[in-house]
């Protein structure tokens, strides 16, 4: 009965969701105050009673209830309890109960946190979220409905894709949900301010927050996801510029640019209709990434039009969303006139650029990605679009922002004067041309002009990052009145952008200097790669709770010490019979030894005999999530400056006041 | 990063790769090219992967026919052309500079160009027409050349 009461309450918050869209609607058109203030208590009920209809299919995984066909597909007796209930969102139709659910607890939020904005913004922005999840438990309800039972009930479920059966896995796919997501939180607002025509630094105070809080989850998303993808895919790489990758990296890049403009509009009031765009089409591309991972284009144009119900579906929603907002966008956006002037010297300027550059590296990405399809499509000829074209394309784009990351947080707002700004910035450029073109040197012996290239890029952004934070705190007399005297938003924009430097860091060391190397080794048997010592130690056969596995043990010496015995693993899960590589890795901030078990390779297939290994040699590769780490937490400062706290309470006063007026 | 959606659409040929000790026999400049040319070629068989790091049985036949043609002396160009002949240009993960793929290679470079014109007159437009009068120009023009 658990499954049916989840089923219901996915219907009911269907009914609750369209009240939450029209009645708040009639209100703001009629302006009636009765109608609008249903928005709160709709929104609420709506969220609460898709928790419930999440709850419920948890329910059904702990409980292995395989009379669910869904639980019945993606979990199994033997599957342990952590991963039973990760499993919710394992495949296609929980992963979109997680999207609504998540879409609940963003619209419970703005809805409890944003009662001090004036009603109708609040209610309209409502009503758009309102009008998200429609188009979701529609989609859930008619194509892919978690709840479907199966009869006759199967003894025991086919378990969960063993890929899935990671650490990696339980929180990658929540926290980049919560970013694409919460973006619809940003283009809530933009469509509000599109309604009322009201578009000032006070919108732009409420939006940053929650554009920077999306924004966060969805860095720290795709950072566990690359993580994920390094140590679980057994080839040892941390991007491959895949389809569904690149659906999470464009609405980031756009979120990113996003942020940046919501800054001009708040500080300068320039850009409005500008920054209304980016959140339109920040949501728009997580839209689109939906569209392209759930109907099936990626695998092939045609096993699209084969089954085409759930892809035409998301198509169809993704026209009627965006074409309503573009026209919207066209009619109302000419209206929210910018005051002000601006010149391309200035820092609302240099943020315009990175606009350009963070939009049309999106644009690049997303062309790269729909062109095989297109080409496809049109009968053409296939052709493939990877790796090699991303990064040629990349690259060029990223340079230059990172350049600017440096010398946008040092030029002051409205006109810069180029002689303060190299007399601010000489000493940073020397220290980070020395640090280039030294520390690899130091480490590696040789340095290639690519590594000094990323190096100095990645140390630029490094340090003008820390003198920034130095500039404000130097103000102060001592140092515990400096850290504090900073704001948490100055904070939070430095170590974003000193995060982005370590990543740029990594990057250019993991890229240049590793080494790989395929082996054959038998038991006993050591190696030597990038002056360690890889001693093979043989392979034990192991059982798991719902695997066996070969368990391999290798031991890493250097000069002459042991630094790690590590277990790579080849498993072989028991309910699907699949085959699955866990690489093993061994860690220290500056380098990551991975090695992965590779086949046996002698006759007679006994754990005695040669197997083949691939050992890998990294060095930095932790600085690549390190710096996702650090945006991270930089976006946390952001959203959590005391300035929003401040001016919220003070804009209630105002409301008050003008209300008793 | 690849999300869990697809995968499960591809598990079968995704499970680790193989790792057969391919590149006996080469000197350190022709393995280097063999890793860079199996990373760049594009296992047919496979949901989106190279043939690096795919073990179907298609991607270990690619992998050996690629060592083969480097230790027979060939070039990548010709390694590439053979590969291209037989399968087309899927199996090319870089795309070719051609007719097709001219839109795919241009776009971006047109696409930062008008993008930056069009931030230059954006913020041009900004700049109020009544600030710059003939007046204020000589008003400004004896000033800077006061402070001379």
């Amino acid at each position: 009965m658990i499954p049916e009461l989840g089923h219901f309450a996915l219907v009911l918050a269907l009914g609750v969701a369209l009240i939450q869209v029209f009645v708040p609607a009639y209100g703001v058109w009629k302006r009636d105050p009765r109608a609008l203030a249903v928005a709160t208590s709709a929104a609420q009920t709506q969220a609460l009673l898709v928790f419930f209809a999440f709850g419920c299919l948890t329910w059904s995984f702990v409980y292995s209830d395989f009379s669910v066909a869904y639980v019945a597909a993606n979990s199994n007796l033997e599957l342990p309890m952590v991963y039973r209930v990760t499993a919710v969102w394992g495949a296609h139709e929980g992963s979109l109960l997680l999207w609504v659910a998540i879409l609940g607890g963003w619209t419970l939020a703005v809805s409890i946190f944003n009662r001090r904005l004036p009603a109708d913004i609040t209610a309209t922005a409502l009503a758009v979220l309102g009008t998200v999840s429609v188009g979701f438990l529609l989609f859930m309800l008619l194509t892919s409905n978690p709840f479907d039972r199966l009869f006759p009930v199967p003894l025991d479920g086919k378990d969960l894709n063993p890929l899935l059966q990671d650490p990696g896995m339980v929180i990658h796919p929540p926290m980049l949900y919560m970013g694409y997501v919460g973006f619809s939180v940003a283009f809530a607002f933009a469509i509000a301010a599109l309604v009322s025509g009201r578009l000032d630094s006070a919108w732009a105070r409420w939006t940053r927050p929650w554009t920077t809080t999306a924004w966060l989850f969805m860095t720290l998303g795709i950072t566990l996801g690359s993580w994920w993808a390094y140590h679980v895919l057994g080839w040892g790489g941390w991007w491959f510029w895949d389809p569904v990758e690149n659906a999470s990296f464009m609405p980031w890049l756009v979120g990113t640019a996003l942020i940046h403009s919501l800054a001009v509009t708040e500080k300068r009031g320039l850009l409005k209709s500008w920054t209304v765009l980016l959140a339109i089409l920040a949501f728009g591309l997580s839209l689109l990434g939906t569209f392209l991972v759930r109907s099936g284009v990626i695998v092939s144009v045609h096993a699209f039009a084969s089954d085409p119900a759930r892809g035409v579906f998301i198509l169809g929603f993704l026209t009627i969303i965006l074409g309503a907002s573009f026209l919207l966008y066209a009619w109302r956006a000419p209206k929210l006139a910018s005051e002000g002037e601006m010149t391309l010297f200035s820092r609302e300027g240099l943020l315009l650029i990175n606009n350009v550059f963070l939009v049309v590296a999106s644009a690049s990405v997303l062309l790269g990605t729909l062109y095989p399809l297109l080409v496809d499509a049109l009968a053409l000829g296939k052709i493939s679009v990877g790796p090699p074209y991303f990064n040629a394309v990349f690259l060029p784009l990223f340079a230059p922002l990172v350049l600017m990351v440096g010398v946008a947080a040092t030029v002051p707002w409205k006109r810069a004067k180029l002689s303060e700004i190299v007399r601010h910035l000489r000493m940073p450029l020397i220290i980070a041309i020395a640090a280039a073109i030294v520390v690899p040197l130091y480490i590696h012996g040789h340095a290639p002009v690519a590594v000094i290239a990323g190096g100095f890029l990645g140390f630029w952004a490094i340090v003008t990052a820390a003198q920034e934070i130095w500039r404000r705190m130097r103000a102060k007399t001592t140092l515990s009145a400096g850290l504090l005297g900073v704001p948490r938003g100055v904070w939070g924009m430095s170590l974003a952008h000193f995060g982005l430097g370590v990543w740029a860091l990594g990057v250019t060391f993991v890229s240049s200097y590793s080494v790989e190397k395929d082996v054959r080794l038998s038991p006993g048997q050591s190696i030597d790669l990038s002056g360690y010592e890889f001693r093979f130690d043989g392979v034990e056969p192991h059982v798991g709770p719902n695997y066996d596995s070969d368990y391999g043990t290798v031991t890493i010496e250097h000069h002459g010490e042991v630094v790690a015995t590590v277990h790579p693993e080849k498993r072989l899960y028991r309910a699907t019979q699949q085959m699955m590589t866990e690489a093993a890795v061994d860690h220290t901030p500056l380098r990551d030894i991975y090695v992965a078990l590779g086949e046996p390779l002698s006759e007679d297939a006994s754990h005695t005999g040669d197997w083949a290994l691939r050992l890998y040699y990294k060095p930095m590769m932790r600085l690549v999530w390190l710096g996702g780490a650090f945006m991270v937490l930089g976006g946390l400062l952001a959203a959590t400056d005391r300035r929003y706290r401040l001016t919220r309470a003070a804009e209630a006063n105002f409301a008050k006041n003008s209300a008793v007026v | 990063m690849r999300t869990l959606f697809l995968l499960l659409a591809l598990l079968p040929s995704i499970a680790g790769a193989t790792m057969a000790a391919d590149v006996a026999g080469m000197d350190t400049s022709q393995e280097a090219r063999y890793r860079t040319l199996i990373h760049e070629l594009r296992c047919l068989v496979c949901q989106n992967q190279n043939i690096a790091d795919s073990d179907a049985p298609l991607a270990n036949d690619l992998r050996h026919q690629v060592r083969r043609q480097i230790l027979a002396g060939e070039s990548n160009q010709e390694i590439m052309d053979y590969l291209t002949q037989r399968y087309g240009d899927f199996v090319l993960y870089n795309p070719p500079f051609k007719m097709i793929t001219l839109l795919l290679w241009l776009g971006p470079a047109v696409l930062v160009l008008l993008a930056l014109v069009m931030a230059y007159l954006f913020t041009r437009r900004t700049r109020k027409p009544s600030t710059a009068t003939a007046l204020d120009e000589e008003k400004l023009r004896k000033l800077l050349d006061e402070n001379k």
